[in-house]
């Protein structure tokens, strides 16, 4: 494998691949990636470890996440500053999650924080409900969607409280045989 | 605190743990790392050589540990930023503090090992590397996924590890039988299984012939007959028979290994199986496909998620449903009845048209009889599955219920057919070794007639020249049976890709241009396109496979046409679905867990394998052509190598150990321990069922907030 690209050192390169589920190529192709969204801002020099923040906007209109409904979610997840706005380790750190080979624990735990839209480290009836709205495209009546909400919190909340906490949620979810399979952005 | 009162070489083995669990626990800032890191730093520099031998465990303990939060790092749910510091740290105290562990005598061999396990975590890199480049079709399988769903990708995913399997079987046979016989053995024309005889001379060449694999086609390394039965071949004494023999078992052994290894894993995957009681939770969290990436497909998908919904809703609403209970019931086994006809009806079908074609073998041709069958065996494999379909409109079960039934009936037909085709290939083989028998003798009669009576048959007479292809032959019963299921491959590859190019691509040209002068909308109602079936093509792949497996042992070319095949398949198909099918509406999968196919698989390679090992271990081989000539059974090849090639001890040992005074207990002491083994997975299932309740009420009684906050931090 020839060591000639300039935009990484190899230590850098080491330290991604044993960060992420990467390999060499894949993470330099994931850099083209980002850089293509906007090849202005992006410098191609990493060496120096430059702080660029790629907008939401960007992000958002990748053929991969733009018609997903949790496309907003996901960014802020992943994002330092917790608006959408991605550095290039947050665009990493994003689609390794979302990889094929990140085990289960690593993808629920994420899964959690994605769908708890008001991060209180607890999915709501709220979060519930806007999850609910954003699958169906407010499709649904809103007696329907109580009683779903409802359901959901009956089936998975272990301790009571009326709300799934993350152990309730990964409780739930690591059951679930099309997790893996729909929790899985290939790029 | 405590740490205080220990002496200061303690202090720093204790820092440094109480440091790895600070960062463990903690998400502190990247500049207060620093200065701990500074702190650690500015401690004596304790050399560890002066340290006693229970703190210098203690460090290794803790060199240790850091060793395994580097390899497992990528999965703790940290930002890169986090994790790189982290890594940087824990390389750096590693480095430091390892190399100088060894100290005394073990030093050089502890630095040794050191710098080995280092080389060879590089080396593992650079193969994982080597490894994800290999990997074909992987942005064409991408661009499926983001316009069908991950349902329709399967396929593909599935089509592509055969093909990974399928290339592994070729490269056995071709590499240790095919290229030793065609560069070692003797060459074309030598002897007389080599040679084409001289009354096909004529139309060896014929394209005819040669698609019928007769001709110069039978006659070459493609084929069971060609090879010789000579021990040794060629400078290197390669044992050719010997090599035939253990291939044909290895393509066998591996397939078992590799399905088998596939469904453990799957198997470890999916945890527990189906279970409804998270059904809301499941249609919410994991409904929505994230590998979508294009507008129709998301405007499907949306659609698909909310008709679920109203449906599980209407489910719960209405679960208490006993009216019509009776006529239900009745129905079902109506259906059941009509379907066992199906099958009873089309069993039959085959066998009356081979019986046919055998008794007209004389009037018709080759090409024609072999027609009849496969293009009868083809069409059942069309149309039945469709009636079917019809048929269970009946049943009125749950989509995936209707599914899984509809799958195994698909399943039953197949086998049906396969089966009796086996049977029809039995009958030909015990004709055509009686045919041998006569040939035997006629040889004897023809050799006496070649001395024209002038020699006495005891004096040695120089023997008489003659050209191969002049002498004789015996049928081969080898050959014909490599021969037929070679035409069955081809036959009903060509069935497949026809199927395809008129339903589907037809069908959509038809669709999107007589749609201008049309009375209704041909898009939206009838005929529309055509929605691509997963479970139909999963099962044709797999039973394919079976027919591989099955006549690998006699056609060692078979392999190599699978994989021109699968090569043509994946791209005709890609092409096809992109072309000309629409994302499906409704997607219901088979089951839960992918072993669903990886059962069917298995049961597949059993199944397929039986005839050819009842041929193997039974029936003599020919006397004339193949590997084993000459041979009472072809496991002789065996016995044979033990007693000439291995040293006498060697073969004694062998003798004692298929003693069935061994055997037998051996065999006895398997099935006890299977037992065991399942009695004590029984009592960990309940172990973890009576857990899990237990989890439940432990959590329930403490207080909410403080304690899950704590388990959630052991957890990670």
């Amino acid at each position: 494998m020839g060591n000639k690209q300039t935009i990484f050192t190899a230590e850098q390169l080491d330290a991604y691949q044993d960060c992420t589920y990467f390999t060499r190529k894949e993470i330099l192709r994931l850099f083209d990636r980002y850089r293509d969204l906007a090849p202005q801002l992006v410098p191609l020099d990493y060496t120096g470890q430059p702080d660029v923040k790629l907008p939401y906007e960007l992000i958002g209109s990748m053929p991969e996440l733009k018609d997903n409904p949790f496309r907003q979610r996901i960014a802020e997840v992943f994002s330092e500053d917790g608006e959408g706005n991605m550095t290039l380790d947050d665009f990493l750190d994003m689609f390794s999650v979302l990889s094929e080979m990140a085990p289960r624990d690593l993808k629920a735990y994420y899964a959690f924080k994605i769908y708890d839209f008001n991060n209180d480290d607890f999915i709501c009836q709220s979060d519930l409900v806007k999850t609910l709205n954003k699958l169906t495209r407010n499709e649904l009546t809103e007696d329907e969607v109580r009683m779903v909400c409802e359901k959901v919190i009956d089936e998975a909340d272990l301790d009571n409280d009326g709300r799934l906490s993350l152990e309730d949620f990964q409780h739930m979810i690591v059951r679930a045989p099309d997790f893996l399979s729909t929790f899985h952005i290939r790029i | 605190r405590g740490m205080r009162r220990c002496s200061p070489k303690y202090k720093v083995v204790g820092k440094v743990q109480g440091h790895l669990t600070h960062l463990l626990c903690h998400s502190p800032e990247p500049s207060e790392e620093d200065d701990i890191d500074e702190e650690v730093d500015e401690e004596e520099e304790v050399r560890p050589e002066s340290l006693s031998s229970e703190e210098l465990e203690k460090l290794k303990e803790a060199v240790d540990e850091r060793k395994k939060l580097i390899q497992a790092l990528r999965g703790k749910p940290w930002p890169i930023k986090k994790k790189c510091v982290i890594l940087r740290e824990s390389q750096e105290f590693v480095e430091k503090y390892e190399g100088a562990l060894g100290k005394g005598k073990g030093r050089k061999l502890y630095a040794y090992k050191v710098l080995m396990s280092k080389k060879w975590m590089k080396f593992q890199r650079d193969f994982e590397n080597f490894k994800t480049a290999c990997i074909p079709w992987e942005m064409k399988i991408k661009e499926i996924e983001s316009h069908f769903g991950s349902s329709v990708a399967s396929y593909f995913i599935f089509l592509r590890w055969m093909y990974g399997i399928n290339m592994i079987l070729f490269c056995l046979t071709f590499g240790l039988v095919m290229v030793p016989e065609a560069l070692m053995g003797r060459p074309y024309g030598t002897i007389p299984r080599k040679t084409v005889p001289r009354a096909e001379a004529t139309s060896a060449m014929d394209f005819a012939v040669l698609w019928d694999f007769g001709g110069y086609a039978q006659y070459s390394v493609l084929f069971y007959g060609y090879y010789n039965n000579q021990r040794a071949v060629g400078w290197l004494k390669f044992r050719m028979p010997l090599s035939y023999f253990l291939v044909g078992v290895g393509t066998v052994a591996y397939s078992y290994m590799v399905v088998i290894r596939t469904m453990a894993r799957n198997a470890n995957e999916s945890g527990v199986g189906d279970d409804n009681s998270f059904n809301f939770n499941w249609r919410m969290f994991t409904s929505w496909d994230y590998l979508i990436g294009n507008p129709e497909t998301a405007d499907n998908k949306f659609a698909s998620i909310t008709t679920s919904f109203k449906e599980a809703i209407l489910e719960e609403q209405e679960s208490q449903k006993d009216d019509n209970i009776h006529l239900t019931r009745f129905l079902r086994v109506l259906a059941n009845f009509l379907v066992l006809c199906c099958l009873a009806g089309s069993g039959y079908l085959i066998y009356f048209v081979v019986r046919r074609s055998q008794k007209f073998s004389q009037r018709d041709s080759n090409i024609e009889k072999e027609i009849h069958v496969n293009m009868v065996m083809s069409l059942l494999g069309m149309f039945c599955p469709m009636l079917f379909d019809v048929i269970s409109a009946l049943e009125n079960y749950h989509p995936r219920v209707a599914l899984q039934w509809q799958l195994g009936r698909i399943f039953a037909l197949f086998l049906g057919n396969l089966y009796t085709f086996i049977i029809a290939l039995m009958d030909e083989i015990n004709l055509k070794r009686e045919e041998e028998n006569i040939i035997k003798f006629n040889i004897t009669v023809w050799e006496a007639s070649l001395f024209n009576g002038t020699v006495s048959v005891n004096s040695t007479a120089p023997p008489v020249t003659i050209e191969p292809a002049d002498v004789p032959r015996g049928p081969c019963w080898e050959t014909m049976v490599g021969q037929e299921f070679v035409r069955l491959i081809i036959s009903d590859t060509m069935t497949t890709y026809i199927t395809l190019l008129i339903g589907d691509f037809l069908r959509a040209v038809l669709v999107r241009f007589l749609n201008y002068c049309w009375c209704w909308d041909l898009e939206a109602g009838f005929p529309s396109y055509s929605e691509f079936d997963v479970s139909g093509n999963v099962l044709g792949l797999i039973f394919n496979q079976g027919m591989i497996w099955m006549g690998a042992f006699y056609a060692p070319c078979l392999p190599a046409l699978n994989v021109l095949r699968l090569h043509v398949s994946m791209y005709l198909q890609c092409w096809a679905v992109m072309c000309c099918n629409v994302p499906q509406e409704r997607v219901f999968k088979a089951s839960g867990s992918n072993n669903f196919y990886m059962a069917m698989l298995l049961v597949i390679l059993f199944l397929s394998t039986l005839p050819a090992i009842y041929t193997i271990v039974t029936i003599p081989p020919s006397f004339d052509c193949g590997p084993f000539s000459g041979k009472q059974r072809m496991f002789d090849v065996i016995q044979e190598t033990l007693e000439s090639d291995f040293p006498a001890w060697f073969g004694k040992v062998f003798s004692y150990a298929s003693n069935p005074g061994l055997v037998l207990p051996f065999m006895l002491l398997m099935v006890l321990a299977i037992y065991y083994l399942q009695s004590t997975s029984k009592s960990y299932k309940e172990a973890n069922m009576e857990l899990k309740k237990k989890l439940q009420t432990v959590v329930q009684n403490m207080f909410p907030p403080l304690v899950q906050q704590s388990c959630f931090n052991v957890y990670f």
